[in-house]
């Protein structure tokens, strides 16, 4: 029993040495093939079979993550030798240290090839500073401090909110609602065209019926069926809501410009 | 014998496209020179690559070029696509080399430029990664102290070094657009305390 619990205390400071170990590579940027993996790998299996605590367990999958990251590090070293860029660092380092600066400057001037770029004022550039610099706004007048009037308070009414346009006359749930409705009764639980449901008598309408019908589509309440060889989107509106939990689900842009509109305007009153 | 009028239009046509990429790739635009690949494509046409090599022939007889810096700085592409094209980066750049007393050091003084070089030999042995502290005490070996801070803040600010929240230092966009750095490595191992006499 003893033993066994030598064994473990010896076996957890041995994994916290490679732990150790190896973050001061990585850390340090020292030569990952200081570490022999194999020796380290042979060390946590010998300890592995005592380990049957939590604790134990994650300090154990800990060494072997770290080994890993050496691993990876070790990758990286020899393919960054393996570049034609790649010059032993003592030396370079040795050569930057021996040289006299003057002669290092010279060494760079002849790998160095400067950028060319000109900075130059034109008639045009000239013409829009000033443009700007006219209704640029004086500073007295851009810090000016605003008078603040103090007002009575007082409790605020729905209508005053509406009108100020922080609320809705209605809510988006119950605009939302009103559209299912009218869906339902028009498609008279079939499917209908997509563009005779939301096109409006003015464009800022078929906008606002498209936008919404895009969440009566996301949040069950229609589904949208797209035949791409005949070009024609139709919507179908649900019963009840559908529940979309376990359904994939995915994008389908349809754009609604106003030449689109026009020519669903003008298709109609034909 | 005659010129074909179409020859004629098309040489036209290249003469002046040629004229606006150079006038694109001269005058700065931005906060950093040069003119990315798909801003030449939207102004000069999807024949960029060709006006650029035409304006690099035309350029080379003053002695500059335009060179190109691909994203893959690694390992730049020997026939890039159009897309990569697309995404790198085009400058003009002096062509031939010359000595530090010719070219007067573009406006820079020796010690600065020599700061720049072991900064960027450092980085370059190290990796192309090295920690600002380590590449201070290169430069301490031979600039007083109080210039160091100073010089390393202007290399950064010019874009031939960046420096990363720990306080690692790498080459920036200007050291990949205007050093050769394995002509620079080599030339730099080769180099002896004195000049070399030329003949």
């Amino acid at each position: 029993m003893a033993a066994a619990k030598k064994q473990g205390l010896l076996g957890r400071e041995e994994l916290l040495r490679i732990i150790e170990t190896c973050q001061s590579i990585e850390n340090k940027g020292l030569n990952p093939f200081l570490v022999n993996v194999d020796d380290l790998v042979s060390v946590i299996r010998q300890y592995f079979p005592n380990w049957s605590d939590p604790d134990e367990l994650c300090l154990d999958a800990e060494a072997l993550n770290k080994i890993a990251t050496v691993i990876k590090m070790q990758s990286e070293w020899i393919k960054q030798r393996a570049t034609s860029l790649y010059r032993d660092p003592f030396l370079v380092e040795e050569k930057l240290r021996s040289l006299p600066i003057e002669r290092i400057a010279e060494v760079f001037t002849e790998a160095w090839h400067p950028l060319v770029e000109l900075e130059q004022v034109t008639m045009g550039s000239l013409e829009a500073a000033l443009r700007y610099w006219t209704e640029l706004t004086p500073l007295d007048e851009r810090w000016r401090r605003e008078n603040i009037q103090l007002a009575d308070i007082s409790p605020t009414s729905r209508e005053e909110l509406i009108k100020q346009g922080i609320l809705l006359t209605e809510t988006f749930t119950e605009e939302l609602e009103k559209l299912w409705n009218e869906l339902k009764i028009i498609a008279e639980n079939k499917k209908i065209r997509y563009w005779d449901f939301i096109g409006a008598e003015t464009y800022n309408e078929t906008v606002r019926r498209a936008y919404l019908t895009s969440f009566l589509i996301t949040y069950g309440y229609a589904a949208l069926e797209v035949n791409p060889l005949e070009e024609e989107i139709f919507v179908q509106p649900f019963k009840n809501q559908v529940s979309k939990e376990n359904t994939p689900t995915f994008s389908f842009p349809i754009s609604i410009s106003f030449e689109e509109w026009s020519r669903w305007r003008q298709s109609r009153e034909r | 014998m005659a010129t074909k009028p179409g020859t004629l239009r098309r040489k036209a046509a290249y003469s002046l496209k040629t004229k606006r990429a150079a006038q694109l790739l001269f005058f700065r635009r931005h906060w950093e020179p040069g003119v990315k690949g798909w801003e030449l494509r939207r102004r000069i046409g999807s024949d960029y690559p060709r006006v650029i090599s035409l304006l690099n022939d035309d350029l080379d007889r003053l002695g500059l070029m335009v060179k190109t810096v691909f994203e893959e700085e690694a390992n730049p592409p020997e026939n890039p696509t159009l897309d990569q094209l697309d995404k790198a980066r085009f400058y003009v750049a002096l062509k031939e080399t010359q000595s530090a007393g010719e070219q007067k050091l573009v406006g820079w003084r020796i010690d600065d430029l020599a700061g720049l070089a072991v900064s960027l030999g450092y980085i370059i042995s190290q990796g192309g990664k090295a920690s600002r502290k380590d590449v201070e005490d290169v430069l301490r070996e031979k600039l007083p102290g109080w210039r160091i801070d100073l010089n390393l803040n202007r290399y950064l600010r010019a874009g031939y070094l960046v420096e990363d929240e720990n306080g690692q230092l790498f080459l920036g966009w200007r050291t990949r657009a205007e050093v050769d750095q394995r002509k620079f490595v080599d030339l730099l191992l080769r180099a002896s305390e004195s000049k070399p006499q030329r003949k």
